[in-house]
């Protein structure tokens, strides 16, 4: 090897440029400037006050609402003051009502998810390690997708009534799809070369799937799990919202029907404060997952 | 896995059939024998001569295109809302820095829960469910454009500046064919959203006709024909509307020359 290399740097002589009778170019600016700068990701450019401008907007919208309700350009029953959202959100935290209505939000969420969770997982393995029956499974699966949680509603409505089970149940439908999809897809992204190699090893079909498919297909079912999660949040809110005698969405309801809008309010802003925390976590684990992952599989494919 | 590569595309396309074929034939078995007393078990032909009669009468026509016109009007409105915002938030980072942040916390906010201030803002018309749909659409075109404006590949930069492009050039010649897909991707996911919201918005801002009214009525009125006309009904047109903006899709990457993803 570094035979070779020495070879060639010694065949190596420097270009003899031509010299008289040819009409030489100019020497190009570019090839001082060896450091090609690379554009930042936008257009325009502007380094002031970054810290301060992402505050701007949300200050600017509360001064104008709180303004708005002073001078009473709005009447506080469409547009409580922003002072009297926070006292009614301290209200419930020190009441307790937050707590009963949240946790049993949360407690319809994970067992409806986790329902949901182990079924997909299961449909999507079946459908994954048996082509046949992707076939015979998959078309119907995708059929009954196209009709949204909202469609599903009604008839679970009926059948089941308006009780726990009706949660649990949608919210596991709600679960269920993208988990299914995100698990037949990773088996389906299975490395080819990895594979291969497995083959040429003598791997048992059990061994490849546990070896070689499942360990690649961890960020993807996680992609899943995360995107049924997200699912299952929001339809959490839709079954509550129609459906419920307590739970989050009940408050929104409750607050909406006594014409309490700082009740809807601060009922809205501990939804998508949960969803965010959550959703938060998600992105934590999944991190951590990834930490130390050797993208080369991806690629081998 | 590649085990069963032997057997015949044509023979597997059959197979999806079977499931559905048997699950109906069973459903009328049961259905005729009476297997089940209880009045929400309907048959097959009753769920068929529900449908027959709400396309007969018209009934079915009129909530059907009152859903459609308040889905199209919606996703329209929050489409070209959302491919201007997205634009803004792409291009500028100055309005990147102003307004992102409030749009990341704005968009964690499950959409659903926007109805019941929606109802009281707008009331219960079809304008409130045009504001819900419209903000139904505006946030997956909204991230997607965005995305799709940020990464475009830095060699294509590179060659714009190259050749010298004005800044407009950049985004009219570079930039946005570049971001393409991606920007589908955010309208694809729009129309999708858009379908979910419409029934949302009827079953929960109930007024006028519309689809999800029909399923509200055979819901009240314990008819499950009507609910599964419904439900099928919903599925159809969610799946019309994939299939359309899938083959837009395909058409508009094939006129820039972009592969399909």
């Amino acid at each position: 090897m570094a035979r070779a290399q020495t070879v060639r740097l010694e065949q190596y002589t420097a270009p003899v440029l031509p010299s008289d009778n040819v009409k030489r170019l100019p020497p190009s600016p570019a090839r001082s400037a060896r450091k090609v700068e690379v554009p930042r990701t936008s257009a325009w450019r502007f380094n002031l006050g970054d810290k301060a401008l992402p505050w701007l907007l949300p200050l600017t919208l509360l001064g104008l609402w709180y303004l708005g309700v002073e001078r009473g350009w709005l009447s506080e029953q469409v547009l409580p003051p922003p002072a009297y959202i926070y006292e009614t959100l301290s209200n419930l935290v020190t009441s307790g009502d937050l707590w009963l209505n949240a946790s049993a939000s949360l407690q319809r969420v994970i067992v409806g998810f986790t329902l949901g969770a182990f079924i997909g997982m299961a449909l999507g393995l079946a459908m994954g390690l048996s082509r046949t029956v992707e076939d015979y499974l998959l078309p119907t699966f995708n059929a009954l997708v196209q009709i949204p949680v909202l469609g599903w509603l009604p008839f679970a409505l009926l059948l089941f009534g308006i009780g726990e089970t009706l949660k649990y149940v949608l919210i596991a439908k709600a679960a269920m799809v993208p988990i299914a999809l995100c698990t037949l897809q990773a088996f389906h992204q299975a490395p080819k070369g990895l594979l291969e190699v497995g083959r040429a090893y003598g791997f048992s079909r059990r061994q490849s799937v546990i070896s070689i498919v499942l360990p690649a297909a961890i960020p993807t079912l996680f992609t899943g799990l995360r995107l049924g999660f997200t699912k299952a949040w929001l339809s959490l809110v839709v079954v509550e919202l129609v459906a419920s005698s307590e739970g989050l969405g009940y408050l929104i309801v409750y607050g909406r029907q006594l014409f309490q809008l700082d009740l809807v309010m601060a009922a809205v802003v501990v939804v998508g404060a949960l969803g965010l925390l959550i959703d938060r976590g998600f992105d934590y684990l999944e991190r951590r997952l990834n930490r130390g992952r050797p993208t080369a599989g991806a690629r081998l494919s | 896995m590649s085990a069963v590569m032997s057997v015949g595309s044509r023979n597997r396309r059959y197979r999806g059939w079977v499931l559905p074929i048997v699950g109906i034939a069973v459903w009328w078995l049961a259905s005729n024998q009476g297997w089940s007393q209880s009045g929400l078990f309907v048959s097959p032909e009753k769920v068929a001569a529900t449908a027959w009669d709400q396309i007969a009468s018209g009934k079915f026509w009129r909530a059907i295109s009152a859903s459609l016109a308040r889905n199209l009007s919606g996703f329209s409105i929050g489409t070209t809302l959302g491919l201007v915002m997205g634009c803004l938030l792409g291009l500028s980072r100055y309005f990147e820095r102003l307004v992102g942040p409030s749009f990341n916390t704005f968009k964690q906010i499950s959409l659903f829960a926007w109805i019941p201030l929606i109802s009281v803002w707008f009331g219960l018309g079809d304008l409130a469910k045009v504001v819900f749909l419209s903000l139904a659409a505006l946030v997956p075109v909204v991230v997607n454009t965005c995305d799709g404006l940020r990464n475009v590949p830095p060699n294509l930069l590179e060659v714009a500046r190259v050749y010298r492009f004005t800044r407009w050039q950049t985004i009219i010649g570079v930039m946005l064919p570049a971001a393409l897909p991606s920007i589908f991707t955010g309208i694809y996911l729009a129309l999708v959203y858009s379908w979910l919201a419409t029934i949302g918005a009827e079953y929960l801002l109930v007024s006028g006709e519309g689809i999800g009214n029909t399923l509200i009525d055979g819901s009240e009125h314990f008819m499950m024909d009507l609910v599964l006309f419904g439900m099928v009904v919903i599925g159809l047109v969610g799946w019309a509307l994939n299939a359309l903006a899938r083959t837009v899709e395909r058409r508009m990457q094939r006129l820039y020359g972009i592969a399909p993803r």
